[in-house]
C-alpha cells in the first residue's frame, strides 16, 4: 500500500468553486466561477494518461483528452487549447454545457473507483485562460478556394460549419434570423450557466477569421435555398435548430401568464427581460410559478424564475425522478437554489382570475404503470386524486418541435413524418444537391456538442463537394 | 442600420410615417405582411406592417400610432437617423384575387394595414368600396390615399366632426343591404374588428381580420402571438396575421393584449419624464 501512494498520491476531483445557492439564486451571474490555475494543474495530474482513452470515445468530437490535460499538468495552456481547437472550436461553450457526466467523463478510468477526472472543468479553464490573455492568436488558414458557402442559422451547428470551411479557405456567410447570433446559447441557455459574452467572443473570433454576418435574415421568408444559390452560393448548410414551442393542450392555456419556455427564456436571455425597464422587453415577474417538464429547459426556466424574484418555484413533472432528463448538475443546482419538485403530477387546467391572468392549476396525481415502448414506466393517472396548486406564472417546458419556416419552403428537401430534415449521418447531405443539414433540425432537440459534431461531418463533406464534386 | 429617408407626422403627431431603406425586404414584401423593427441595442422588438412599399427604390414605409414606450422612442427617430434592425416580410400575404364586389373597413391606424391590401384588391380588378373611420377628423389618415384605391369610399367619425357621425358598422349595414358584396376585409381596433364580424355573420359573407397580438420572434419559434382560430391554437407571426374573422376569439386576444399594461405603463411614464415628451 505504502509503496503505491508513494508512486502516484491520490489526488481527490478537485471541486468547482461556485457562487453560494442563497446569494446566486437572486443574481444573473454565473453560478460555477471556473478554476484557478493551482487547481487547474491539480486536476490535470489526475488524469493517468491512458494509452487508450476511454473519454476520447465518449466525446461526440473526439477532443484530445488527454494530450490537452497533459498539456495543462505541465503550465503549457497556450498548447492546450490548441490541441483542444483541432476538433472543438467553442471550448468555453461545451466546458460549461456538456453533459459530461455521459459523454467523455462517464467513461473515464479514473471514475470506475473513484471521481472521474473533471474534462469539462478543464477544457472551460483552458478556454477561458485564452480568452482573458488578450492574445490575437487565430487559426492557420488555407489560401482562398472562391468557394461561396451560405449556413443557415447560427447555432452551435452553423458556428461550427462556418468555422471549419473558413479555416479551410471558403467565403463563408451566415445567415440568422435573429438580431444576434449563437442560437440557443444566446436566446435559450441563461446567463447564469454560460455568459452571453463568452458566446459573442467565440463569434467575433470566427468574424476575424473572415466571417460574413447576416441577421435579421429568416431565410424561407425573405430569401429562398434557391435565391441563394442564384446569389453565386456554392453549397448551402442548414442549421435552424428544432425551434417550435409544444403547449400543454389543456383549458386556459392562453390566459395571461402561461409562457412557452421559449418565449419565457428568450424575453428573459435574448431581450434582456431581467433588466427591464433599462432595457425595453418587459417580462411577468411571478411570485408563484410553476414550471412543466423535467429537462434542461425547465431547469433553467425555474432557476430563471427565481432569479425574477419569486417566493416560490416549482417543478411539475408526469413521471418519477428517475426519469427526469436534465443533467444531474442541474437538478442539484435548482435543489439548492430552493427549486421544488412535484413529480408523478399532471397538469389538468389553468385557471383565470376576472381580468384573464392565471390563478391556479389544477393538477392530477399520477402513479407508475407498465413500461411503455420507450422501457419507463408509464404514468398513470389517480382517479379522484385533482387538485389545486395557486401560480401567477407558469412555464411549459416540454420539449420542442421542427420549424416548418424554412423547411417548407423547398419542396426539394425531404423531411421526416416529424418535420425534421432527412441527412445522411455521415455526410450530413439533404436530398437536395449542394445543401447539408445539421444539429436539432436533423435530430429533434439535442446537445451542443452533437449539433457541432454533426456540423464538423457536414463541413468535410462540403469541403469535399467544393473540391472535388457532389 | 436602416436609414429613414422620409419621414411624416399625422393625425396631429399622434400617427407617424417612416420611409425605410431596406431593399432585401423591399423586393420581397407583399401586401398583408409585417417587419419586426428594434430601434436600438436595449430595444423591443415590434411588429408594424408594411404599409407601403418600392422595389424599385429599395423602401418601405410603415404608419404606427404612438401609443407606449417604443412607439415613442420610434417618434423620435429623424431623416437620416434609423432603426439598427428591421427583420422581414413576415406573415403571410394576403390572398389577392379577382372576387367581385369587396369591402374594405378600416378603423384608427388599421387603415395603415388596410391600404396596401385595398390597392392590391383595386389592382386584381375587382369592385372596392371602402369604410374608414377614426374618433375624429384629425385623427383620420390616409383619406386620399385610399379614396385613390376604392372605387367608392365613406368616411365616418364617432364625434361627427367629419363625414358620416357614427362607427363604421352603421356604414357597412347600409353597403350589405345595398350590394352584393363577396369579401369584407376588415382592420382596425380589435372590438371594431369583433363587431364587423358579428354583422357580416348575419350576412354570410367571408370577412378577413388582421390580428395583431403581442409578439417576440416573429417566426414561428416563441408561441407568444398565439390566438384562438375556430378553436385551435394558431400562431399569428406565421399562420396569419390575417384570419377568417367569423373564427377569431377576440376576447381571448383581448385579454393577452393587455398581458404587460402595467409594467408598459410605467416605462412610458418614466420615459415621458425623462425625455419631457407629452
Ligand atoms: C434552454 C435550453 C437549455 C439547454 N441546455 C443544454 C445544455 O446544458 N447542454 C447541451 O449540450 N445542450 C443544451 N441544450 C440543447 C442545445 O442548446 C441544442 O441542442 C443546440 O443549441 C442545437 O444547436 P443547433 O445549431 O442545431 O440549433 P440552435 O442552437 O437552435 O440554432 C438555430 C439558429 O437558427 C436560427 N434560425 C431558425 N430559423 C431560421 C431561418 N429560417 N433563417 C435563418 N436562421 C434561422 C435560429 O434563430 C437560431 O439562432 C439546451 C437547449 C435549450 C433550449
Ligand atoms: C402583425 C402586426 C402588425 C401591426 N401593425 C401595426 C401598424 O401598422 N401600425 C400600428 O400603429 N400598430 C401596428 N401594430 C401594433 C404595434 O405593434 C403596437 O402598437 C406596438 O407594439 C406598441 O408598442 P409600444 O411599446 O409603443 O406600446 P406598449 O407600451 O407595448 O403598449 C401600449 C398599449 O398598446 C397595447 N399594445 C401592446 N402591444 C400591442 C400590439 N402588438 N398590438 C396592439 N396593441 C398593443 C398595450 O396593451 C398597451 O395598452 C401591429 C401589430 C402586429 C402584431
Ligand atoms: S467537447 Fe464536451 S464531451 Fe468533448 S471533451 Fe469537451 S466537454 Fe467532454
Ligand atoms: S480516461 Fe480519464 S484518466 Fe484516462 S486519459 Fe481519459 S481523462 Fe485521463
Ligand atoms: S411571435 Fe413568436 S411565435 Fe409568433
Amino acid at each position: 500500500m505504502a509503496e503505491k501512494s508513494a508512486k502516484k498520491e491520490k489526488i481527490a476531483r478537485q471541486p468547482m468553486p461556485e457562487q453560494p445557492a442563497d446569494v446566486r439564486r437572486r443574481n444573473f451571474e454565473e453560478v460555477p466561477t471556473g478554476y484557478t490555475t493551482e487547481t487547474a494543474v491539480l486536476e490535470a495530474q489526475r488524469c493517468l494518461q491512458c494509452k487508450k482513452p476511454a473519454c476520447v470515445s465518449g466525446c461526440p468530437v473526439g477532443v484530445d483528452i488527454p494530450d490537452f490535460i497533459k498539456s495543462i499538468a505541465e503550465n503549457d495552456f497556450k498548447g492546450a487549447i490548441r490541441k483542444i481547437w483541432e476538433k472543438n472550436s467553442l471550448p468555453a461553450v461545451c466546458g460549461r454545457v456538456c453533459p459530461q457526466e455521459i459523454q467523455c467523463e462517464g467513461l473515464c478510468i479514473v471514475g470506475k473507483k473513484g471521481e472521474p477526472v473533471a474534462i469539462g472543468n478543464l477544457e472551460r479553464f483552458v478556454a477561458d485562460m485564452e480568452r482573458g490573455s488578450g492574445s490575437d492568436e487565430i487559426p492557420a488558414k488555407a489560401s482562398p478556394t472562391g468557394k461561396k458557402v451560405a449556413v443557415v442559422g447560427s447555432g452551435p451547428a452553423g458556428l461550427t460549419v462556418a468555422g471549419d470551411l473558413l479555416l479551410k479557405g471558403h467565403d463563408v456567410t451566415l445567415f440568422e434570423a435573429f438580431h444576434k447570433t449563437g442560437g440557443v446559447l444566446v436566446y435559450g441557455i441563461p446567463e447564469f450557466r454560460l455568459p452571453k459574452d463568452i458566446v459573442a467572443s467565440e463569434v467575433a473570433m470566427l468574424e476575424k477569421i473572415g466571417l460574413k454576418i447576416e441577421c435579421n435574415m429568416v431565410v424561407g421568408s425573405i430569401v429562398s435555398i434557391d435565391e441563394l444559390f442564384e446569389e453565386g452560393y456554392d453549397a448551402v448548410f442548414i442549421g435552424v435548430g428544432a425551434g417550435l414551442p409544444r403547449f400543454l393542450n389543456i383549458p386556459g392555456e392562453d390566459l395571461i401568464g402561461i409562457y412557452s419556455a421559449n418565449e419565457y427564456l428568450t424575453r428573459a436571455n435574448l431581450m434582456k427581460g431581467y433588466l427591464f425597464p433599462e432595457y425595453d422587453t418587459p417580462i411577468i415577474r411571478g411570485k408563484n410559478v410553476i414550471v412543466f417538464g423535467a429537462g434542461n429547459v425547465s431547469m433553467d426556466s425555474a432557476r430563471t424564475a427565481m432569479r425574477l424574484g419569486a417566493d416560490r418555484v416549482r417543478i411539475v413533472y408526469r413521471r418519477s425522478r428517475e426519469e427526469m432528463p436534465a443533467r444531474a448538475a442541474e437538478i442539484h443546482h435548482a435543489e439548492e437554489e430552493g427549486i421544488e419538485f412535484h413529480l408523478l403530477t399532471a397538469p389538468v387546467r389553468f385557471i383565470g382570475d376576472e381580468d384573464g391572468r392565471l390563478k391556479q392549476l389544477e393538477g392530477l396525481k399520477m402513479e407508475l404503470g407498465e413500461p411503455d415502448e420507450s422501457g419507463r414506466r408509464r404514468p398513470v393517472p389517480i382517479e379522484g386524486s385533482e387538485f389545486l396548486m395557486d401560480c401567477d406564472l407558469a412555464v411549459v417546458a416540454v420539449g420542442a418541435n421542427a420549424n416548418p419556416l424554412l423547411t417548407q419552403s423547398d419542396e426539394e428537401i425531404t423531411l421526416n413524418k416529424w418535420g425534421y430534415i432527412v441527412a445522411d449521418e455521415e455526410t450530413g447531405k439533404t436530398t437536395k444537391k449542394g445543401v447539408w443539414a445539421g444539429g436539432d433540425i436533423v435530430t429533434g432537440s439535442a446537445t451542443v456538442i452533437l449539433a457541432m459534431g454533426a456540423g464538423r461531418k457536414a463541413a468535410d463533406s462540403i469541403h469535399e463537394y467544393l473540391t472535388l464534386g457532389w | 442600420m436602416f436609414k429613414i429617408v422620409k419621414r411624416e407626422e399625422m393625425a396631429q403627431g399622434t400617427v407617424i410615417m417612416n420611409e425605410i431603406e431596406a431593399p432585401r425586404i423591399a423586393a420581397k414584401a407583399k401586401p398583408g405582411q409585417f417587419v419586426i423593427l428594434k430601434a436600438n441595442e436595449t430595444g423591443e422588438r415590434i411588429p408594424l406592417t408594411i404599409s407601403d412599399s418600392d422595389a424599385e427604390k429599395g423602401t418601405l414605409t410603415i404608419i404606427y400610432m404612438v401609443v407606449g414606450k417604443s412607439t415613442a422612442i420610434f417618434k423620435e427617430l429623424q431623416v437620416g437617423e434609423g432603426f439598427q434592425d428591421v427583420i422581414g416580410p413576415l406573415g403571410k400575404p394576403t390572398h389577392i384575387e379577382k372576387l367581385g364586389n369587396v369591402v374594405c373597413v378600416g378603423g384608427g391606424t388599421g387603415v395603415a394595414v388596410l391600404y396596401p391590401i385595398t390597392r392590391a384588391f383595386k389592382e386584381a380588378e375587382n369592385k372596392v368600396i371602402s369604410i374608414i373611420g377614426s374618433r375624429t377628423k384629425d385623427l383620420l389618415i390616409l383619406e386620399d390615399k385610399m379614396k385613390a384605391a376604392s372605387d367608392e369610399i365613406h368616411v365616418c367619425t364617432d364625434d361627427g366632426s367629419y363625414g358620416h357621425k357614427g362607427f363604421v358598422t352603421e356604414v357597412l349595414k347600409d353597403v350589405l343591404d345595398n350590394n352584393k358584396i363577396d369579401l369584407v376585409v376588415a382592420i382596425g381596433p380589435v372590438p371594431m374588428m369583433k363587431f364587423v364580424s358579428k354583422i357580416t355573420e348575419t350576412y354570410k359573407v367571408k370577412t378577413l381580420v388582421s390580428l395583431n397580438p403581442i409578439m417576440i420572434d416573429g417566426t414561428g419559434m416563441c408561441g407568444g402571438c398565439r390566438v384562438s382560430v375556430g378553436g385551435k391554437t394558431q400562431f399569428a407571426c406565421v399562420d396569419g396575421p390575417e384570419f377568417d374573422g367569423h373564427q377569431v376569439d377576440y376576447d381571448g386576444l383581448m385579454t393577452r393584449l393587455r398581458a404587460y399594461q402595467e409594467d408598459e405603463k410605467k416605462a412610458y411614464d418614466e420615459h415621458c419624464r425623462l425625455t419631457g415628451a407629452k
